[in-house]
């Protein structure tokens, strides 16, 4: 079988990999002449990415014939991928990797679960996990954004969240304007990304429909519906991290965590001495 | 019991807040390292040191703010532990060193802290509030506009409007000038003389733990190294 993916199609694709490459490296040294050193990053992001897909297109390859239970779990994996690479913008946070995880399987499995249920996203593995992981990886981002923006925005307001405790106030109203503005950071690139839809750019799903010979007016609609999912993955996402997280920000005895150190990062339960 | 700690006689029901070995300990740093006092009801407790003492720590333990790692406070003769902390914070005030007003109307923050149990501050009580603090007819005006003064008197009706049994004040004048730090003195003197609410001061000013308290309490590296009458414990460090 393996020997069917590597046809003539596959090198072709390989050395137009290898000329991209190329002018990305040409990039960093432009880059570099302006005193930007991203050369070794861009290569090591490069060699990655590229292996990562080559990958990615072999096992798609081998389970293109799978069922729904395969793409099931390829997708499930792609969520613990997501939950882990979104966990890892917030070290300081404990439990962020089951925060993250379960914020993108609300977020995307919501939305996968819909778009199947309204027949958008056909179960063929060779349509549900491209399709999927468009939806994963927005959420994904929506998460880390969402968490980031939270944290954040807490530990730079700690006096006004700790003088409404100390007026007996609960922690969610503490920190609910900082919820909001989590939220909307969050979403605010996605909101974006739809209203330019079609004016500054043209997806890959609907470019990829129309090369392969659908209807540009229907290829243009399933585009929109992709994105409009994207956008209700992300909320769905962002909105379950925050609300997972703001749990966490607070002790049981409801006495903030998330302060900055010293160095200027977060902290779990600590504070200077006064 | 160190020899340094709280061992003279109270009656129990004159004590509000008996602290019992209190400390705090985060990674390797011990900020507050068992201090055991009796805190009597309707006095005035200063407690002062040097930078890094754990005053402020030792502070925010008294509303559990923080977390005692070890120890705990008897309020009123019940374990702090066992009561609600958002109903031991009502209980317990604390004024910061900044004021954090809310964003809105003076009115609107002093309205916040009944809000939280559903209620509403009537208007002759928001007067009266700031006429205590010296702010008569400051209702409608917007905390933006206030200077750090009135800012800080804001803050202590705010606290005040959750008629606390106690109140913390966290060196509450240390960013303001010596004519607005007297005012708020006489201020807070006047409301403990009044209402007879139990404070504890921190403060690094001496002369300011003089002119307010008549008990003082020093701390060194989270310990408490003396207790006792303020003139005594300030000739003595």
């Amino acid at each position: 079988m393996l020997t069917e993916l590597l046809d003539n199609q596959v090198t072709t694709g390989l050395l137009q990999a290898g000329a991209a490459i190329l002018l990305c490296l040409g990039v960093a040294a432009l880059c570099r002449h302006y005193g930007v050193r991203v050369g070794r990053e861009t290569s090591f992001s490069l060699v990655r990415g590229l292996l990562q897909m080559v990958l990615v297109g072999v096992v798609l390859g081998l389970l293109l014939t799978g069922g729904l239970l395969v793409g099931a779990l390829i997708l499930l994996g792609m969520m613990f991928a997501a939950g882990w690479t979104a966990a890892r913008r917030l070290p300081q946070i404990e439990g962020s990797l089951l925060i993250s995880f379960l914020a993108i399987g609300i977020g995307a499995g919501t939305v996968i679960l819909f778009m199947i249920a309204i027949r958008a996203l056909d179960t063929q593995i060779a349509v549900l996990v491209p399709v999927g992981s468009m939806i994963i990886a927005n959420s994904m981002n929506a998460c880390a954004q969402a968490m980031e923006r939270f944290k954040s925005d807490v530990i730079a307001h700690v006096g006004p969240i700790e003088a409404a405790l100390s007026l007996g106030a609960a922690p969610e109203a503490t920190v609910a304007p900082y919820v909001q503005s989590a939220v909307y950071a969050s979403l605010l690139p996605r909101l974006d990304m739809l209203k330019s839809l079609g004016l500054v750019w043209i997806p890959g799903v609907m470019a990829g429909m129309m090369v392969s010979g659908a209807s540009p007016l229907y290829a243009g609609v399933y585009q929109f519906i992709i994105v409009a999912m994207i956008l209700a993955a992300s909320g769905l996402s962002g909105a379950a991290a925050i609300v997972l997280l703001r749990r966490r920000a607070f002790t049981p005895a409801q006495q903030l965590l998330l302060r900055p150190t010293p160095q200027g990062d977060a902290e779990h339960g600590s504070r200077p001495a006064g | 019991m160190p020899p340094d700690q709280d061992t003279a006689p109270h009656t129990a029901d004159a004590i509000d807040l008996d602290v019992r070995g209190l400390s705090r300990r985060v990674a390797d740093r011990l900020l507050v390292d068992n201090v055991t006092v009796g805190i009597r009801r309707g006095e005035v407790l200063a407690v002062t040191g040097p930078s890094g003492a754990g005053k402020s720590s030792f502070l925010r333990l008294l509303n559990r703010l923080d977390e005692p790692t070890g120890g705990t406070v008897f309020f009123k003769q019940s374990d702090y532990r066992g009561i609600d902390p958002r109903l031991l914070r009502r209980r317990i005030g604390m004024v910061l060193q900044t004021a954090y007003l809310f964003p809105g109307t003076v009115a609107a923050n002093l309205q916040f802290g009944p809000g939280q149990l559903g209620k509403t501050l009537p208007a002759d009580r928001i007067a009266d509030l700031l006429r205590r603090v010296d702010l008569p007819g400051y209702q409608e005006r917007d905390v933006s506009t206030l200077s750090g003064g009135e800012a800080q008197r804001v803050s202590l009706a705010r606290t005040l409007a959750n008629e606390p049994e106690v109140l913390l004040l966290d060196e509450p004048t240390s960013a303001l000038d010596e004519e607005t730090t007297r005012s708020i003195e006489e201020l807070v003197l006047g409301i403990n003389r009044d209402s007879g609410v139990t404070c504890v001061l921190v403060t690094h000013n001496r002369a300011q733990a003089e002119r307010m308290a008549p008990r003082t309490l020093y701390m060194e590296r989270g310990r408490l190294v003396a207790l006792g009458a303020t003139g005594e414990i300030l000739d003595a460090h």
